[in-house]
């Protein structure tokens, strides 16, 4: 008898330490917003904790209520890997009801949560990754790209560094979804201008150590060395390019994908002359300005476009519920494909079909030190190219959504 | 890709500068299996923590002190880190190593893998795991050194040539000295040797101690040229095993030798063919395994 | 043990969907596999592999590619998944077997780091991205797993969540069936002292790769499962953190029980789960566990519970 109970006991044990994992409460009553992203690793200065603040102060800024319900933020670390998103996801999207998700630093999570708004209908907004098989083969009929991506960086870039005397290069990639569609695009404009490409090498994603990649791009002679990383791998890059003396040597380090965040740890001395496009610049006008120092006054450092893009989309997806009437995610994406995105962030924007929020971008170059009058006065804006010169235009691209009308 | 003789010697250049880390390391991971028979998988752990002590006594020292301008430099961590963690350790072999010594060897393998774990969690939570610069490196460390073949930073010279004098000094010390000679004979028979008046615990915690100190001064000696992040041990240590496990578990010739050899082959491979890089070191550790099973130096157990 | 337990665990395992999130009892059930697979290797026959992870996370990469680039359905993907990790399994311990403790464990090591290694590089895995959007396809054909039932207002994928549960089911009775049978026997007599066993006239070589083969086998089961619930096989099933865990799972449960690799793969699982909200502290927890078990608790939590009522669990 004795026994029995104790093996009934031992049966519920088991049972009692999975309750914690029991269904937690169904709240419809409340618009949530889950800011997924990279919150401790190579990526996390670019997005990371200030992207939830820039979520919190759009919702702040817009009420704190949308039709009377209340709006709700959560967030979570991916530590970009695209499991741990994409479970994260699906786990919001089931118990939590989250309505949308936003950030999304790194492609590999980016997909992978994107598909999982496409079966679960919850809007994804990618406002830090780059690949541009979001709003292409792997497009998804909720999901949104916002800020950049890996088509329109080097199509605002590419062609001045190559008038500037750079027609070879050699390619250092991340080796994964990012990293190669950048290398992709940008190897793709280089030949178009007439340059070309002398080979290329690939490198694990958060790599610490990359001589041996630079040395091989130093032994190709080529003119510039294309970096198709960003963030930590970036800036590692860099500065070890300095070390082994390539850029002693006569070779132009071009990053194709740079930061704010970036050039500040850099440091002007270092990154000066270097040429790059951007979604975003906080010193640009006077609403730009008015919105970083708010943005300053809370973490201390200037927005990256990624932070200042995800209050912007924030603010508009809000918007966008209020004149649908609804969170329904069909009847919020086609409010939002029928706004006008114009605000400090976005310049002329509007939300295509395929995913792409189209906007202009901006050519800038990094200022040299006697240039710079303040800790944040980094760059300086060269050319604004429009919206539609940079972004894909839709009927070159390969988004099923968009290639069935 | 062309095969020059720069690429070749420049990369093999890079494989010693990675290869002097691992025989670091491994005479570390040979010095502490070879008295103590535990198989130390927190010695990567060690190593990063020898890092953050050169790092945080760099930069957070002295505001913690009250002395907002102190900076811990380079030459001073050098010491001071080995011996900060070499005491970390003595209190690890002291409070849970030694409850282990009379069990499956297994145990104190596994239970080192658990340390590892809560130092590599313990330091993400405060540092970012891509790394965090260290500024510290002595300007009479900087610059570049005109090889011929191609431009070597000199503090990754100068990383060479001290990891080679400690390593020899090392074994040096422990294969031709008097001292050596009774630390050889603790761990043969520790009893004989204790009958003789000679103090066998304590040399046993000290050397488990030397071994942590030379996990730790590797970390300070890496941290200008890799910087400092909290998986950097967890990246390194697999690697590390297979070649202590090359080179043969107590043998410490064997691990320096082996340590310096594999860094040159990882860093040809690289050059050869560069998607086995990763793996040409595995290959050859099982490939001894089968053949050699106590390793190219060592001696059967 | 006795049967009111089983048939109250099976009644659990039904209803649980009901009451529990779905894709987390998933999740507990395939990782409870794994840790079951494991302890037929480290608990009964007292071999320590520290390379499970490749045989886990190797059906999984295979089934997810075959169930998405090559039309098969979810079942034969499984089969697939497991047959190559059985080969795995074979390949593997025939090379660890010919050596013992320490150098068998590190051999298992370093044959993981190479797959793991592999999946960076090879082609169909995806790399850092992982093998993405596995379809949960039409189980023979007929019954579509990625279904999802609207009970009470929530969406339960109830077809793959049996699916699953058979799975398992039928994983854990083939491995109680092994320990309890001759083969078991012999098994344990391997670990308590093998110079006897071998004295005694068995050809233990055999029976070490056998019981090796069978615990890959079904690792690789409870990873090609995994791939189908959450539809993506990544790196990190194949990464020496999660052949770590298993050992942890199976340690705190209590190795060389049958129900102890359960239990202590729902509390690893859970405890990540909670935990997951702040971040990095997940592994350190991880470790201060492995390190109390270690050190004080080494029979682990179905262990102890048997020690007290003084009968094998």
């Amino acid at each position: 008898m004795n026994n029995r109970i104790m093996q009934v006991v031992t049966g519920f044990a088991i049972l009692a330490m999975a309750v914690s994992a029991g269904a937690a409460g169904i709240s419809n009553d409340a618009v949530k917003i889950g800011v997924l992203t990279d919150m401790s690793g190579v990526y996390s200065a670019i997005g990371g904790e200030g992207s939830v603040t820039a979520a919190k102060m759009a919702v702040a800024d817009f009420g704190g209520k949308v039709l009377g319900k209340k709006i709700e933020i959560i967030s979570a670390d991916h530590q970009n890997k695209a499991d741990i998103a994409s479970t994260k996801a699906r786990e919001w999207a089931d118990t939590d009801h989250v309505d949308m998700i936003i950030g999304l630093l790194n492609s590999g999570c980016a997909l992978a949560v994107q598909k999982i708004g496409t079966d679960k209908k919850m809007v994804t907004i990618a406002t830090g990754a780059g690949s541009t098989a979001l709003t292409n083969k792997d497009c998804g009929p909720y999901g949104i790209h916002y800020v950049y991506d890996t088509y329109s960086l080097p199509k605002v870039a590419a062609s001045a560094i190559i008038d500037h005397g750079g027609k070879s290069w050699f390619f250092l990639t991340a080796d994964y979804a990012f990293g190669h569609s950048l290398e992709e695009n940008t190897a793709a404009f280089v030949k178009k201008h007439g340059g070309e490409v002398l080979g290329q090498v690939r490198h694990p994603l958060a790599t610490s150590d990359f001589s041996s990649y630079l040395l091989q791009a130093q032994a190709s002679g080529a003119k510039v060395i294309g970096l198709a990383n960003a963030g930590g791998d970036f800036i590692n890059s860099v500065k070890q390019a300095r070390e082994f003396g390539i850029v002693q040597g006569g070779q132009t380090i071009a990053g194709m994908l740079v930061f704010l965040s970036d050039v500040k740890s850099l440091g002007l001395d270092v990154a000066q002359g270097m040429e790059f496009a951007t979604a975003f610049y906080w010193d640009r006008n006077d609403a730009s300005r008015e919105w970083s120092q708010r943005y300053f006054a809370k973490t201390g450092a200037m927005p990256t476009m990624n932070q200042a893009g995800v209050y912007s989309a924030t603010m508009n997806y809000l918007k966008a519920i209020k004149a649908a009437g609804t969170d329904n995610a069909d009847a919020v994406i086609k409010s939002l494909q029928g706004m006008k995105i114009d605000d400090f962030f976005s310049v002329n924007g509007h939300l295509r079909p395929d995913g792409t929020m189209v906007h202009d971008m901006f050519l800038v170059e990094v200022k040299k030190p006697s240039e710079s009058k303040g800790p944040w006065d980094l760059l300086k804006i060269i050319k604004q190219v429009p919206g539609d010169e940079a972004f894909m235009p839709m009927s070159e691209g390969t988004c099923p959504l968009v290639m069935k009308k | 890709m062309h095969l020059s003789p720069q690429m070749v010697l420049a990369q093999l250049m890079l494989g010693l500068n990675n290869g002097v880390f691992y025989a670091l390391l491994s005479l570390g991971l040979a010095v502490i299996f070879g008295l103590l028979n535990i198989i130390n998988f927190a010695h990567g752990a060690l190593y990063m923590l020898g890092a953050f002590v050169a790092l945080l006594g760099y930069t957070t020292l002295g505001p913690l002190l009250g002395m907002p301008d102190f900076h811990l430099n380079y030459w001073a961590a050098l010491i001071v880190a080995p011996l900060v963690v070499g005491l970390f350790g003595i209190l690890i072999e002291k409070t849970m190593l030694k409850r282990l010594y009379k069990v499956d060897h297994l145990y104190g393998l596994l239970l080192t893998f658990g340390l590892a774990l809560i130092l590599e969690g313990v330091f993400s939570n405060y540092f970012n795991v891509s790394g965090t610069s260290y500024n510290g490196k002595p300007a009479i460390l900087s610059g570049v050194v005109n090889l011929g073949f191609m431009f070597f930073p000199t503090y990754r010279l100068w990383s060479i040539g001290l990891s080679l004098v400690v390593c020899f000094g090392t074994w040096y010390v422990i294969e031709r000295t008097k001292l050596g000679a009774y630390l050889r004979a603790g761990t043969e028979n520790p009893s004989l040797v204790q009958a003789f008046g000679v103090n066998v615990p304590l040399m046993v915690t000290l050397t488990y101690g030397y071994g942590v100190a030379l996990a730790a001064f590797a970390g300070v000696v890496a941290a200008p040229i890799y910087s400092v992040s909290p998986i950097m041990g967890a990246e390194t240590i697999i690697t590390v095993f297979a070649v202590v496990v090359i080179g043969g578990m107590g043998s410490i010739m064997g691990s320096i030798v082996t340590g310096l050899s594999l860094g040159m082959v990882e860093g040809l491979t690289k050059v050869i063919y560069p998607p086995a890089a990763n793996t040409v070191i595995f290959f050859m550790m099982i490939l001894v395994l089968l053949v050699k099973p106590e390793g190219l130096f060592g001696k059967d157990q | 043990m006795n049967r009111y337990l089983w048939i109250v665990l099976v009644l659990v395992g039904l209803a649980a969907p009901f009451v529990f999130y779905p894709v987390f009892v998933m999740q507990l059930l395939c990782f409870a596999l794994f840790a079951c697979a494991f302890n037929l290797l480290l608990g009964y026959t007292g071999l320590l592999s520290f390379g499970h992870a490749a045989f886990f996370g190797g059906a999984a990469y295979v089934t997810g590619f075959l169930v998405k680039h090559a039309g098969f359905t979810p079942g034969l993907g499984v089969l697939a998944g497991t047959a190559v990790a059985a080969l795995m399994g074979y390949l593997f311990g025939s090379l660890a077997i010919r050596r013992q403790g320490i150098y068998f464990a590190m051999i298992t090591l370093a044959l993981a780091q190479v797959v793991y290694f592999v999946a960076l590089k090879a082609p169909f895995t995806g790399g850092e991205d992982g093998l993405q959007d596995v379809p949960r396809g039409m189980l023979f054909g007929v019954i579509d797993l990625g279904h999802t039932y609207h009970v009470a207002g929530r969406p339960l994928e109830l077809n793959l969540y049996y699916f699953v549960f058979a799975v398992f089911c039928l994983g854990f009775w083939l491995i109680y069936r092994a320990i309890h049978s001759p083969f078991g026997q012999v098994l344990k007599a391997i670990r308590e002292n093998e110079p006897r066993t071998v004295s005694l006239g068995y050809r233990v070589d055999r029976f070490k790769l056998l019981a090796f083969v069978l615990s890959a086998a079904l690792a690789g089961l409870a990873g090609s499962t995994k791939s189908l619930v959450f539809q993506l096989a990544s790196l990190t099933d194949v990464n020496w953190h999660t052949s770590g865990e298993v050992v942890l799972m199976t340690l705190l449960g209590g190795l060389g029980t049958v129900l102890g690799p359960v239990v202590g793969a729902v509390t690893v699982v859970t405890l990540q789960s909670e935990l997951s909200a702040i971040g990095s502290w997940v592994t350190a927890v991880i470790g201060a566990t492995f390190v109390i078990c270690v050190l004080a608790f080494r029979r682990g939590m179905v262990g102890e519970l048997g020690k007290y009522l003084k009968r094998s669990l």
